[in-house]
């Protein structure tokens, strides 16, 4: 997609279900081993309503699971020159277990750099509960394109 | 100077280094586990032939990863309730066999509507110095009170 055309690109919200069995994976997989990351006793007694999600976990709600790359689809952005640049949240309150998050997402910026070898897309997320109320997070990240033509 | 960080944000002062912790090195199975837990799945980092395809000499670990790894170790120096926000760039791609090395130091100690606040400047770094990942954390001082006694 035209890189111009592109600000302004609104996904369709969707419903992210936090589960305690992806949270335990994803903790896994960074080596967190924390009883209030893995046990829901530790984590309630810690005062919070089920196990919390980690930081970056919020990156990983605002992909559906369904179609994780939508949005690179959307752009029309192959797999393969895709980098991330940059990447900032902003945390009102904890995202736990058991919480069903509306996920809103919108490509706020696009610029080209190097005569057009390199683009940029920056794109805010808002992550509110489903049945509203105070916001969970937000999030701002910056997508990297890299020329391929020269690569093959 | 690196200072003992167990002693809490609390005491920490403007210009402190607080001990840095490695990670990893990072292995193609972090980078499954990782790709399975997170639902980034994409082959850039689990298939060396579409790396390949894509001018790449073999797999790149996740930005995100690394990003979690040094988010792991600021919630080992504040709890993750401390976190207001955290803010990173992703200046060079990580690779199999590299070790996380990350390091913080206090940048700013500062006063906003939401209480007393300390900024960390954040670096996840390979073993031998380049930084692949720099970036910041604001911390509630306030609200830490309590929640890692």
């Amino acid at each position: 997609m035209n890189v111009q055309r592109s600000i302004g690109l609104t996904m369709p919200p969707f419903v992210f279900e936090i589960e305690r069995f992806q949270l335990r994976l994803f903790a896994q997989a960074v080596g967190e081993t924390r009883s209030i990351y893995l046990d829901v006793d530790a984590a309630q007694a810690a005062g919070f309503r089920d196990l919390p999600a980690l930081p970056t976990f919020a990156f990983t709600i605002g992909m559906p699971p369904q179609a994780p790359f939508d949005l690179l689809e959307a752009l029309e952005l192959d797999l393969r020159g895709v980098l991330h640049g940059e990447q900032s949240f902003t945390y009102f309150r904890p995202m736990c277990a058991g919480d069903r998050v509306r996920v809103h997402r919108k490509v706020v910026e696009a610029y080209e750099r190097k005569g057009g070898a390199l683009q940029f897309f920056v794109v805010e997320m808002r992550l509110e509960p489903e049945a509203g109320g105070e916001l969970f997070c937000m999030a701002r990240q910056t997508i990297v394109m890299r020329a391929l033509g020269d690569q093959q | 100077m690196s200072t003992d960080s167990r002693t809490g944000p609390q005491s920490w002062r403007v210009g402190q280094q607080l001990a840095p912790l490695t990670l990893g090195p990072l292995t193609r199975t972090m980078l499954a586990l990782y790709a399975g837990g997170s639902g980034d799945h994409n082959p850039l980092h689990l298939d060396p032939e579409f790396a390949r395809s894509a001018g790449l000499p073999d797999v790149i670990g996740h930005g995100m990863l690394t990003m979690a790894l040094l988010a792991r170790y600021v919630t080992h120096l504040v709890p993750q309730t401390a976190l207001q926000s955290y803010s990173v760039r992703f200046l060079d791609m990580a690779r199999v066999g590299d070790e996380i090395i990350c390091s913080a130091s206090v940048q700013e100690i500062f006063e906003n509507e939401s209480g007393r606040l300390l900024q960390l400047q954040l670096s996840a770094a390979r073993g031998n110095g380049e930084v692949l990942v720099s970036g910041t954390a604001t911390i509630a001082l306030a609200r830490s009170v309590g929640a890692d006694a």
